[in-house]
């Protein structure tokens, strides 16, 4: 904890709620969304598709949809509040500071230009690296993201590269700058099992060697596990619990947590030790919603638990703190 | 077990890069792309064989010739004792044998009609293949419904008025409809969320009894074969690097390229990492490949000189377990 004081944390995103207005109504996207991250320090976001993963990075990028609009909350980043900065700042963090990497690598480049010419584009922007030295440096990122034969590949096109090749060209992108934090998007959804390893130890091992944070967005709590210290899972908006990974594992405290944890194949599970997720995520355009957003689907659900607000719970670990956004949450599990 | 499909020497070829006229006067060829090369399968009544593989092996080519959507280039397809690799996938759409195989498709929005209603895409086989009078249309599509546990109330929607979960089961209930003897999934759950994935997982393993099927599950995640399957069958770039049991190829997988697939799935244990096996070097090109070198070799750790002068061909390692490599030892 005196760590933690000590040494400020790279991102710190503070009761950020975002609605989206659509016809239909307001979408009440994400309410009070906290967590940090330190340098160097890997985190998993977690939860299902809808909970809000992607649209938490795109308002930390600040590329959040015209239609969304930030109603609360503080980005702090690194000293600064990245909703306060100007347009012209955030371009010019962007790519330099921060980075990110987003599912669909074949959809994120640019179909009509080389990759070279792409990786070249970003060191102009930031770095004011221009013709030869602008290749040289764009094929030395291609050659640290494991690319062979980076020289002939400088020139090829998107749709000459396979899945897992235009994902390492995008972190080669993303890192052209040595970005302080890297947020990958479900960098590997898609991929196959051996490509997803081979990217996802190419991330660690370049956020290790550059001490560079890296807030990894997945619905995988398996591959969460493998790379990350420490799990913040949402749902329906709501950052339900935020806890050092081996101690969600060991003993998860939120009840979605834990039907998440039972929901997850793993090593040595049989399929009818698998258990689903009764019921859907709340419509969040409703004007009702309760304090827990989980209330519909919960089976430890009292009176307690329909109050209409609800604050974060913190309880201390020995891996770190520990929060969790629930009324009646799960005991802690005893230390073996 | 009776096999139920027997696929023997299958091969799929496909013609790339067709010259233009100045590079034909040049003397360029079209190159010819071996998506299956010669792959034996055998599927048992109502067994679920586990095809495994990267994106760009050739699983889905395979998985759409078994399906006879598309034809093959060479070999046999014994389905239920008789042949049907001769006939025209164009025919078979008429078939009668087309009501016993059928398909669910990996994506669940592509593969609905974005413009019909659920009830319609559930109903289209059986209008297409074994007409049925409305009232009783209606009734069989109900049932087919709840066999599938989709709520009654939606089968009005339209697909995108149903959440990723609900058109998979529409695609299911699509599938089973004309009571097929062997359905086709190709990664029936590679889209959706984990909570989804379990519910269709078991959705399938259900149906799979009740109605005895046997499935061609098409996948690349590992930890799906280990869930659904009896058998699984690992493809390396178009031939069939190893068959066995889920036991025997999780045990003791004999292949180099299934050590390495096994060994790049999640432990799911916070902080343990894996022993990984890393593949490094390309993939070798399908387009026309040298039929004599191993298709594996250049990304194999352990590549030999024979294994650039001899294709290795699926030898037994147990009974029911065949690895296709120079270096795989017999338990």
């Amino acid at each position: 904890m005196t760590v933690a004081i000590a040494n400020p944390p790279l991102l710190a995103v503070e009761g950020l709620s975002v609605t989206f207005r659509t016809r239909a109504g307001d979408v009440k996207a994400l309410e009070r969304v906290s967590f940090a991250v330190g340098r160097g320090e890997t985190i998993a976001i977690v939860g299902e598709s809808g909970s809000g993963k992607s649209v938490t990075a795109q308002a930390v990028m600040g590329i959040l949809d015209p239609a969304g609009r930030v109603a609360a909350g503080r980005i702090g980043f690194g000293g600064m509040d990245l909703l306060q900065a100007s347009p012209r700042e955030l371009a010019d963090m962007r790519g330099r500071e921060l980075a990110m990497i987003f599912q669909n690598p074949r959809g994120a480049l640019n179909p009509i230009r080389t990759v070279g010419d792409q990786i070249a584009d970003v060191l102009a922007r930031h770095e004011n690296l221009k013709g030869p030295a602008a290749r040289a440096r764009a094929m030395e990122m291609l050659a640290l993201v494991k690319i062979t034969d980076p020289k002939r590949r400088l020139d090829a096109y998107p749709f000459e590269l396979s899945g897992g090749m235009c994902q390492r060209v995008m972190i080669a992108l993303a890192l052209s700058c040595r970005p302080a934090l890297l947020i990958a998007d479900e960098p590997t959804t898609g991929l196959d099992v051996t490509t997803q390893a081979a990217i996802m130890d190419l991330v660690g091992e370049l956020g290790r060697s550059r001490g560079m944070a890296t807030v990894l967005i997945t619905h995988d709590l398996g591959l969460a596990a493998e790379h990350c210290g420490r799990i913040v899972v949402m749902h329906a908006g709501h950052v339900v619990e935020d806890a050092p990974a081996a101690a969600i594992f060991a003993g998860p405290r939120h009840p979605y947590t834990a039907k998440l944890l039972a929901a997850t194949p793993r090593p040595g599970r049989r399929l009818d030790d698998l258990a689903s997720i009764p019921g859907g995520q709340p419509d969040l355009r409703r004007a009702d919603l309760p304090g827990c957003r989980f209330l519909d689907r919960c089976e430890r659900a009292g009176d307690p638990c329909r109050a209409t607000e609800l604050l974060p719970v913190e309880t201390p670990d020995a891996a770190g703190p520990r929060r969790v956004l629930c009324a009646r949450p799960l005991p802690v599990a005893v230390a073996a | 077990m009776t096999a139920l499909l027997d696929v023997a020497g299958l091969c799929r070829r496909f013609t790339v890069g067709q010259p233009g006229p100045i590079d034909r006067l040049r003397g360029r060829k079209a190159g010819v792309l071996h998506a299956v090369d010669g792959v034996d399968l055998r599927i048992g009544e109502g067994e679920v064989l586990g095809l495994v593989g990267e994106s760009g092996c050739g699983k889905s080519t395979l998985a759409r010739v078994v399906a006879r959507l598309i034809d093959p280039s060479e070999g046999s397809i014994r389905f239920a004792g008789e042949d049907i690799a001769a006939i025209p996938a164009r025919r078979f759409a008429r078939h009668p044998m087309r009501r016993a195989i059928q398909m669910v498709f990996q994506d669940p929005t592509e593969s609905l009609n974005p413009r019909w209603t659920a009830f319609d895409c559930i109903a289209d086989p059986i209008r297409r293949m074994a007409p049925l009078p409305a009232a009783k249309l209606a009734d069989r599509v109900r049932e087919l419904a709840d066999l599938v546990s989709l709520p009654e109330a939606l089968l009005s929607r339209f697909p995108h008025q149903l959440s990723g979960g609900q058109k998979a089961r529409v695609g299911i209930a699509r599938a089973v409809a004309l009571g097929p003897r062997l359905l086709v999934l190709d990664e029936p759950t590679s889209a959706l969320d984990v909570s989804v994935q379990v519910v269709v997982l078991k959705l399938l393993d259900d149906l799979k009894r009740r109605l005895g099927m046997s499935y061609l599950f098409v996948t690349h995640d590992l930890e799906v074969v280990r869930l659904v399957c009896d058998r699984v069958a690992v493809m390396y770039l178009g031939r069939m690097a190893e068959v066995g049991s889920v036991e025997q190829i999780f045990r003791r997988p004999s292949h180099p390229y299934t050590r390495a697939l096994l060994s790049a799935v999640p432990t799911g244990e916070p902080g343990v990492a894996p022993q990984r096996i890393t593949l490094s070097g390309d993939p070798r090109s399908p387009i026309d490949p040298d039929p004599r070198v191993c298709r594996f070799l250049g990304r194999c750790p352990q590549g030999t000189d024979r294994c650039a002068t001899e294709m290795p061909q699926l030898r037994p390692m147990a009974p029911g377990h065949a690895a296709a490599c120079h270096l795989a030892d017999a338990a």
